[in-house]
Parts: structure tokens; sequence; C-alpha cells
């Protein structure tokens, strides 16, 4: 049996009259590239607020990385990363002045931030970039960057709020190329996405409708059950039943 | 602490690199002095004046000759009757006059006392305040010229009358005042902006998510504002000792202390304003129109409190550039020490307290 490192026991949350994610349950094992996904306004966001201490749950259970959402949200923060829909790197400062700012928040050493940043240069090869502000990069580039300085200290999991809205293909696929990386080296990934290619390349994907979660299994899965062979299908199939709109 | 700095470090990287803020924070401050210093200084120089002299004797004949040879007025004489010359005043053609009573030699060699009028329109009260040190001062000069040929002592009383704004109250020092301006613009409207800014961009909710504790990040978020705004100041005062030459007569230990603590009440607003809003514009616009212009019409120095109607005096209470710039007169122009200002301190302090608890509150609601 894997290790769960996500856990969450008729999750709720409610803004007044308004059930935003109804009472939803599901597990997220260690290493799993695990695809959030729905319609605008399904509750995806509110569900990933929820999960990275952004906001408290009306009710219900839930544990990341091994602690209490209600009461650890600080432990919980020490272990994740998180990169936001909005593009969230700061763009007037240079791409290794973003590493120092983060590798600073998140408590890593001088030595650290060092380290990992030559070796993420390295990696992504962006050598003679390093001195560049960040706003001279190209898209494809700053959503690479934003994604490695998600998992820049190294965290169990680190959630994606639609990491590749905006990009083009080839840049998708680089930047789903990291997450693979990330994910071989045991870093869990939540991801929330509106592509449904993008779907295929998770290990399982859940899908929400109108807060609730309408199917939650492997793409291949989840395409016999729907008898098609598409995951758009799958997706029409189960949205059309919803009463939200946005 | 390692995060603090961090955070301290990329806010300076975020400053320095935008010419526009960097123009605000240093430029302004610098270019309010100068204008403001030297608009005054030199606005005396040839001021237009009318001379009504209905005595048209030696003495009158004499002074206005002193007045002539001086170099700050141009002369003009004119015969206008009383009317004639409140309804010039009140068109704006003329803004001082001096006039020489009938008989006015006269009175001098015989009863040793006369008077001359001296008029002036207030409603550019350092002006006519200057112009009419001016003139009585060269009237005086008159006077012991005279008196030295004299067994009895002449005595000429010069009555001056300031049209419009007859209370003379609130002379604008203007240094106290730029300097209340300035912290505010830099301390409210900067620091609301930049956190506002991390909002608008997303970088926020990153921040959020980090192990920082929220109120961390907006402290360490407003802490090289407060750095800034001390350089400003001390920008100011350099300026306005050598510069402009008004001395700080009180303790500097105390102007910045004090000012240290206005500082930290105007980074409050900021912060609430930026818990409260949204988007840079608004918070802008949220920082000028609510914040400065009150605090430029009601803290009293640019417009007497003590003319205001009574329901906005009571709303100039609230407002903490007021007490700040009574707490700067006193200390910078007066000279007096702490024992003066406690008071103004005091409510200071309170008001900068309840901001933070305000925002504190505020602060927790919105991340709900």
């Amino acid at each position: 049996m894997p290790e769960v490192v996500i856990q969450t026991e008729n999750l709720t949350k409610r803004f007044g009259d308004f059930t935003a994610v109804d009472e939803i349950t599901f597990e997220v094992f260690k290493g799993e590239i695990f695809g959030f996904l729905g319609a605008n306004g399904a509750g995806k966001t509110t569900a990933m607020r929820m999960l990275t201490g952004l906001s408290n749950p009306t009710s219900g259970k839930a544990t990341v990385a091994g602690f209490d959402v209600y009461k650890q949200p600080e432990n919980i923060k020490k272990n994740i990363g998180y990169m936001s829909q909005k593009f969230s790197l700061y763009e007037d400062l240079t791409v290794m002045e973003n590493l120092q700012f983060f590798g600073g928040i998140y408590g890593l050493s001088d030595n650290q931030i060092k380290q990992n940043s030559e070796a993420l240069i390295q990696e992504l090869s962006l050598q003679n970039q390093a001195k560049k502000l960040v706003a001279d990069l190209p898209l494809g580039w700053k959503q690479k960057l934003a994604f490695s300085v998600a998992i820049f200290h190294n965290p169990k999991i680190v959630f994606l709020d639609e990491p590749t809205g905006g990009v083009d293909p080839s840049a998708r696929r680089q930047v789903w190329d990291l997450i693979y990386a990330a994910a071989d080296k045991g870093i869990t990934v939540f991801v929330t996405t509106h592509y449904m290619d993008e779907a295929e390349y998770c290990n399982r994907i859940s899908i929400m409708v109108d807060g609730k979660i309408a199917a939650l299994d492997a793409p291949g899965n989840l395409k016999k059950q729907f008898s098609t062979h598409s995951m758009d299908d799958v997706f029409y199939q189960l949205a059309r039943g919803a009463t939200r709109n946005e | 602490m390692k995060q603090f700095l961090s955070f301290v470090k990329k806010e300076f990287r975020h400053v320095l690199r935008d010419r526009r803020v960097l123009l605000i924070l240093f430029g302004m401050p610098i270019a309010q002095v100068l204008l403001f210093g030297f608009a005054l200084s030199n606005e005396i120089k040839n001021t237009k004046i009318v001379i009504v002299d209905y005595a048209k004797d030696y003495a009158s004949q004499q002074i206005t000759t002193k007045i002539a040879a001086s170099q700050y007025f141009d002369i003009d004489k004119n015969l206008l009757s009383h009317d004639q010359l409140l309804a010039a005043f009140k068109k704006g053609d003329i803004k001082e006059a001096v006039i020489f009573p009938v008989n006015f030699a006269e009175d001098l060699s015989h009863q040793n006392q006369a008077q001359i009028q001296i008029i002036s329109d207030a409603t550019d009260l350092n002006i006519s305040n200057q112009v009419i040190a001016y003139l009585t001062n060269i009237i005086l000069n008159y006077q012991a010229e005279q008196n030295q040929l004299q067994k009895i002592p002449y005595r000429i009383i010069p009555e001056t009358r300031m049209l419009y704004n007859p209370e003379l109250k609130g002379a604008p020092n203007f240094v106290p005042g730029v300097m209340a301006m300035v912290l505010l613009l830099v301390c409210v409207m900067m620091t609301a902006v930049a956190i506002v800014k991390e909002k608008e961009t997303g970088t926020m909710e990153v921040l959020l998510v980090s192990p920082m504790k929220p109120w961390t990040i907006i402290v360490s978020k407003a802490a090289p504002y407060l750095i800034l705004s001390l350089l400003d100041l001390i920008s100011i005062l350099v300026l306005s000792v050598f510069v402009l030459n008004v001395p700080v007569e009180g303790s500097l230990v105390l102007l910045l202390a004090e000012s240290t603590l206005f500082i930290v009440t105007c980074l409050m607003l900021g912060i609430l304003i930026s818990i409260q809003t949204s988007s840079q514009q608004i918070a802008m616009l949220i920082s000028l129109v609510g914040m400065m212009m009150p605090a430029m019409m009601l803290s009293g120095f640019m417009f007497p409190i003590e003319n205001m109607p009574y329901a906005l005096q009571l709303i100039s209470n609230i407002l903490p550039s007021k007490w700040y710039y009574i707490i700067v007169k006193n200390v910078m122009i007066k000279g007096t020490g702490f024992a003066a200002v406690w008071k103004e301190t005091l409510i200071m302090a309170g008001i900068a307290m309840l901001l933070f608890l305000v925002s504190l509150k505020k602060f927790k609601i919105r991340l709900q």
C-alpha cells in the first residue's frame, strides 16, 4: 500500500448559503500526479485553498503531509510548494534574486540556496539568463522557472493551479517534463487543469461537478467506464449535469 | 529573521529598480522643500505698492523716497479715495497700500506723533506679513534718524490693516507641513500600493502559502518604507537647515523619535488600506483623496484650524498629521521639549494602536 500524503473526509466549504465544496472525500498517494478537473466555479480552487492552508474548511477532515489542516497549518506550509494561477515570480527581480528570495522565505540557508540554484540553473540551462530580469524571459521559460521555484525547497507535495494557462503547446510539454521529473523524485503533484490532454498525463484524476467529486480514477479506467476514447467526452458527460454556472 | 531579511532585501530591490518610485521617494521631497522655500523668499521682491499721500509734505516725501530706495517695492503713487482703494483691493489690482494722512508732518512736529496706515491683502499671508515687516522697519528707521535731531522724540505709529484674514493665525510654517505631507505620502500611499501590487500580481497568494506568518509578511513589507521615509525625513531636514536656514531649535532626537511614531502610524494606515482594497488604482485613490486631501486641508498647515467650522475642527482631531504638525512646529520651530508635546504624542500613539488593532482584525477576517 503506497503512503497516503493527502487525505480528506467530507471536506466542506460554505460561503453563507453557497456550498463551494460539498463533502469531498479522496486520498492522494506519495509520488503520484493527481489531476483535479472541473468547470469554472466547480470548486477546484476552493478545495485547493483549503488544502494549502489559505482558507479554513467549514467542516470535514483533511490531512496534508500528515498534518491536520485545522491544527497544524504552519507545518503543512513548510512541506508544500505552490504555484498560483497567475504568474507568481517577481518580474522586476532577476532569476537569481527570485531564487534567493523564495529560498529565504522557506528558511533555506545561504549555502543551500546557492547549491539548489546552481543545480536548477544547470537543469534548466539558464546559465546565460541567471542575471536577467524575469520580465525579459519568454513566457515558456517563466512558467518553467515558476514551477522550479515552487519545488525549490524540496517540498513533499506541490500544488499547481493551472500551471500551463496561456502557454504554447511546446512549452506546456516542457513544463510537464519538469512535473514528471519532480514526481520521479518522490514529490507528489496535485494539479488543476482545463486541458483534457493534460489530464491524460496524470496518474489519477478527479472531476468536480457542483462542488462534489463526480468521478475519480485513472484516465484509462474513466474512459472505459464512460465507454469513450477521449477524456473530453468523459468530461462533457459529467459536466452536462452541472447546474452551476460561473 | 532570515525570512524577514530576505524579504527586506527583495523589497529594496523593487524600490531601487523602479525609477518612478525613486523619483517620488527622493525627488518630490527635495522639490517641495526647494519650491516652498524659494517661492517664499523671492516673491517679496518687486512687490507693487500703492502710496496714497494725502499729506504731500516733506516727511511723507522722505519716507516715500526711503521705501522706493529699497529693492523690494515697485512704487505707484496714486490718490485714491478710501472706497476706490477697497475696490482695487477686491479686484486684486493692488496688494499693498501705504496711506499718509493729511497733516502728517504737522502732526509729527506739533504733537510728536503721527500715524501711517498700511493696508495689506492678507490672502497671501506670508507675503503680506513680510511686506508689513519691511515697511515697518523702514518707518522705524526714519523715525530713529529724525529723533537724533529732536529733543522730544517723534513717534510714528504704523497702523496695519490685514484685509480678508484679520486674525493672522496659523501663518504657514511650511517645513513642518512638507514633512507631514511627504511622510504621509510615502508611508500611506507607497506602502498600500506595494502590498496591493503583490495581491494583484498573484504573488501574495504564494507568500501566504509559504511558512511565513501573514503578519510577518505585512511587517516585512512595511519595514523598508520605514527606512526610506526616515531617509526622506533626514534629507528634508538637511535642506531646511542648510539651504533654507530653518534650524531645528529643539532636540533633534526628540524630533526624530516623534517622526518615527508618525511614520509608524502612517504605515499602519497604509497597511489598513491595502488590506481593504485589491487594486493598485483604488489603493492610490483612497490614499490620495481619502488621506492626503483631508490631511492637507484639515491639519492646520494650509488653513488655520481655529477658523474652521466646528464640525471640521472635530474631524481634524482624528488626523495623525494634525498632531504631528503641532509636534514638529513645537519641537522644530519653537524649540520646546517633550513636556510641551506629550499630549499630542499620546494621541498619535493611540491612533497608531487603534489602526493596528483594526487592521489585525480585518486581516484575520480577510484570510478566512
